[in-house]
């Protein structure tokens, strides 16, 4: 099985099912002739000609208006968002609009949209290239959202997401592209949408979480067990929206010990309404309270290098909660 | 190895600039290093000597990884490390310091948590009895399933009626964005002997009919007329030909085919009937394709006769001869069902002297066929025996009103009336 890395799982994704289907396109800033910023539409529009990868305006709201109106006549878009800071202009359309269609028009309009953006920090981009959107989009019925954590999960969610019928946005961690590789099928497979994924079992503590930091979650866990006999179960959401509420009561019930890790700020994060689910559902289950490893509530990431690692998770942070939770 | 640009994990040293023994300043280069991105002199972090260098040169170093040792100045503890990462001593700080906190303190020994009370409760456990292994000298969950295996269960405590399934007690206070509305589940307590139901399972063919009859009957506000039409001319026109025309075409001369020419005829000439509502525009089809109520012993299905205005009466008769025997058959295509535009039933043919149908989604209107009976008529105010039928329609009140089916039907009876003795079929 081949191994590559997380961004070209991605681009491959993009190739296969714009080779499959003719009504793929894809659309944004620099997609084109240079490939996009990070190079993960690379040689797509060598491929597929300039009707078919089209380089957009700076214009965050035309990207996605564009591509909502462009789905809701049929086609299949994938939208991407340069930097997912950027995506913030483009909220109305994706709010009021994507996740609405279905609904408003009593079923007559759907909008099967799928739109890209880079998450997360740790790259030295400060405040306008680091930021964590899910929970602005998170509490919105009619989006589903996506952030995968290993290479497999990327290309595999991402197929799913243009075949999905709704609108999908696609969280995929900037930090991740290089740092993640791993095998990944070059045959026709898909990851579901709304379902999540053990990627370890254990007895003692639940770690529940997506996207980047469980790759710290996973490194802190195999250090834990070696060193100090913790073995901790954890758990990839994989999507965010819907969530996979029976995987989550499954590795609560597993050991009743929950910690929820997530870069995006700790308040109104994803984790919230993750242990809001567990405090509902699962009172009898738990054996020490809830805790949260998530980005500090400050406005920005900072630009400095020492702040960046203050407010980054990294693996340290993880073990640490880890060991605190696995005592109690 | 500090990152050196976005996105980076790794990097090549180049050259050492430094040898260990070498004395550096801060910022002064120490080696030359590659990447993907950049091609960098990195600059010291600290003043001091170059002890040891941990990689050598053309070696691939992750970000993060030490890559050599200075020792300080005012460091008596021997060497630093001068690259990165000095962040492991406050996890084990804190380690030991909870450990201390675990022997001496027991303080959280009497609170118990949600799941260990459960437990407890469910294997009869004496919580006295049990070691507290977690913070404070508290009792964990993991303490409690140790201790069940343990054996060391006390005969003492009985366990206590709990009855709560642990699986039914999942409570949800509203509906959670995440999941579709639950579909309560009933199920029926005892078969009654005798007076019992049964379930027949929904084929998906019953249920595609229910959800063209619901869609039709929600989206269509339907109106209903009905016609009474003399068809003796034809019922003598028919027993006179039919014996000789299964001989020529190996099929049945049925009414339905006159009638069929007769409608076709009308529509030609009301092309309204022949049209779908498209909510701000209607759409008037060229092509008459008549489609053909089929019944079976358990479904109804509508095949096409496609142009059949360009058919004659024997066309006509040897294409639903032909639609209904592939009904029957179970061979219908899908062909055989597109295309429809006006509907025609012959609810006659199950004896039916009057019905209500419903239209065939999204067309126009309906029309049925009823029962042929024989009955007194009033013919220039003397009294004969007549052939009769009655027509029925329904009709989609968006598109059509009354007056305009009103003459329609009138054509339609004023076709059928005008058979007589000399029509020709071809």
């Amino acid at each position: 099985m081949p191994v590559m890395e997380y961004i070209d799982a991605i681009r491959l994704a993009m190739k296969e099912e714009m080779q499959r289907d003719e009504d793929v396109f894809v659309l944004g800033e620099d997609v084109g002739r240079k490939g996009g910023v990070f190079t993960t539409t690379k040689g797509l529009m060598e491929q597929f000609g300039q009707h078919r990868v089209l380089d957009t305006p700076l214009a965050e709201s035309a990207i996605a208006g564009v591509a909502i109106g462009a789905a809701m006549y049929g086609m299949k878009p994938i939208a991407e968002m340069q930097y997912s800071d950027f995506m913030f202009p483009a909220t109305n359309q994706i709010i009021s609009e994507a996740a609405k269609i279905r609904y408003r028009s009593n079923n007559d309009w759907s909008c099967p949209v799928v739109i890209r953006a880079p998450i997360g920090g740790g790259i030295f981009g400060g405040l306008y290239h680091s930021q964590c959107p899910e929970s602005v989009f998170f509490g919105t019925p009619g989006l589903k959202i996506v952030a995968p954590y290993s290479a497999y999960d990327a290309k595999g969610l991402l197929k799913a997401a243009v075949r999905d019928p709704d609108p999908v946005l696609f969280f995929e961690h900037k930090k991740c592209y290089k740092l993640v590789t791993g095998e990944v099928p070059d045959d026709d497979y898909i990851v579901p949408i709304g379902k999540a994924n053990v990627l370890r079992e254990g007895e003692d503590i639940t770690v529940i979480g997506y996207s980047l930091p469980l790759h710290y979650v996973m490194e802190a866990a195999a250090e834990l067990e070696q060193e100090e006999g913790i073995q901790a179960h954890v758990l990839d959401l994989r999507t965010l929206q819907p969530l996979d509420k029976d995987a989550i009561r499954a590795a609560v019930t597993k050991t009743g010990k929950v910690l929820i890790v997530h870069e995006d700020n700790k308040t109104g994060g994803v984790g919230a309404e993750v242990a809001a689910i567990i405090a509902e559902e699962l009172l009898y289950e738990l054996d020490a309270p809830i805790m949260r490893l998530c980005g500090p509530d400050v406005p920005a990431m900072p630009i400095n290098p020492p702040s960046e690692k203050f407010f980054m998770l990294n693996k340290e942070k993880a073990k640490e909660a880890m060991r605190n939770l696995a005592m109690y | 190895m500090p990152q050196l640009a976005e996105s980076l994990v790794s990097a090549t040293i180049d050259k050492w600039l430094k040898q260990p023994g070498d004395s550096v300043e801060l910022y002064e280069p120490i080696c030359e290093i590659l990447t993907d991105k950049v091609n960098a002199e990195l600059p010291s972090t600290v003043t001091g000597k170059l002890v040891k260098i941990l990689a050598g040169d053309g070696e691939k170093v992750d970000v993060g990884t030490p890559i050599c040792l200075i020792e300080t100045a005012d460091s008596d503890e021997s060497v630093s490390d001068a690259a990165v990462n000095q962040t492991q001593t406050s996890g084990s700080r804190n380690a030991a310091e909870s450990s201390e906190e675990q022997s001496t303190e027991r303080s959280m020994r009497s609170r118990l948590s949600p799941a260990v009370q459960q437990l407890a409760a469910e294997h009869g456990i004496d919580l006295a009895q049990v070691q507290g292994s977690g913070l404070g000298g508290r009792i964990t969950r993991k303490d409690i399933l140790s201790y069940v295996e343990s054996g060391k269960k006390s005969g003492t405590v009985q366990a206590r009626a709990v009855n709560m399934d642990p699986k039914l007690a999942v409570r949800t206070t509203g509906l959670h964005l995440a999941e579709t509305p639950k579909i309560p589940q009933i199920e029926i307590e005892k078969a009654i002997p005798g007076r019992g139901e049964y379930f027949i399972d929904v084929t998906p063919i019953r249920n595609a009919i229910a959800r063209n009859m619901r869609q039709s009957v929600t989206e269509i506000p339907h109106a209903w007329t009905m016609i009474e039409v003399d068809v003796t001319n034809i019922v003598i026109l028919r027993n006179k030909l039919k014996d000789e025309f299964v001989k020529r075409e190996g099929v049945n001369l049925t009414y339905l085919a006159f009638l069929m020419k007769a409608v076709v005829n009308a529509i030609k000439d009301f092309p309204i009937m022949n049209s779908v509502w498209a909510v701000d525009k209607i759409i008037v089809k060229r092509d008459i394709n008549i489609s053909l109520a089929v019944g079976t012993e358990d479904s109804v299905l509508t095949p096409v006769i496609k142009n059949a205005d360009q058919k004659n009466i024997a066309g006509i008769a040897r294409e639903i001869d032909d639609l209904a025997r592939k009904t029957r058959d179970g061979k219908l295509t899908l062909n055989d069902m597109q295309g429809g535009t006006f509907t025609v039933n012959n609810t006659g043919s199950f004896g039916s002297i009057l019905s209500y149908p419903i239209i065939n989604y999204p067309q126009a209107a309906i029309l049925t066929f009823e029962s042929i009976v024989k009955r007194p008529v009033v013919i220039n105010d003397m009294i004969a025996v007549r052939s009769m039928a009655n027509i029925c329609l329904s009709l989609d009140h968006r598109i059509l009103d009354g007056v305009i089916c009103g003459r329609f039907l009138q054509r339609v009876k004023d076709n059928l009336e005008s058979y007589n003795s000399e029509t020709t079929l071809y």
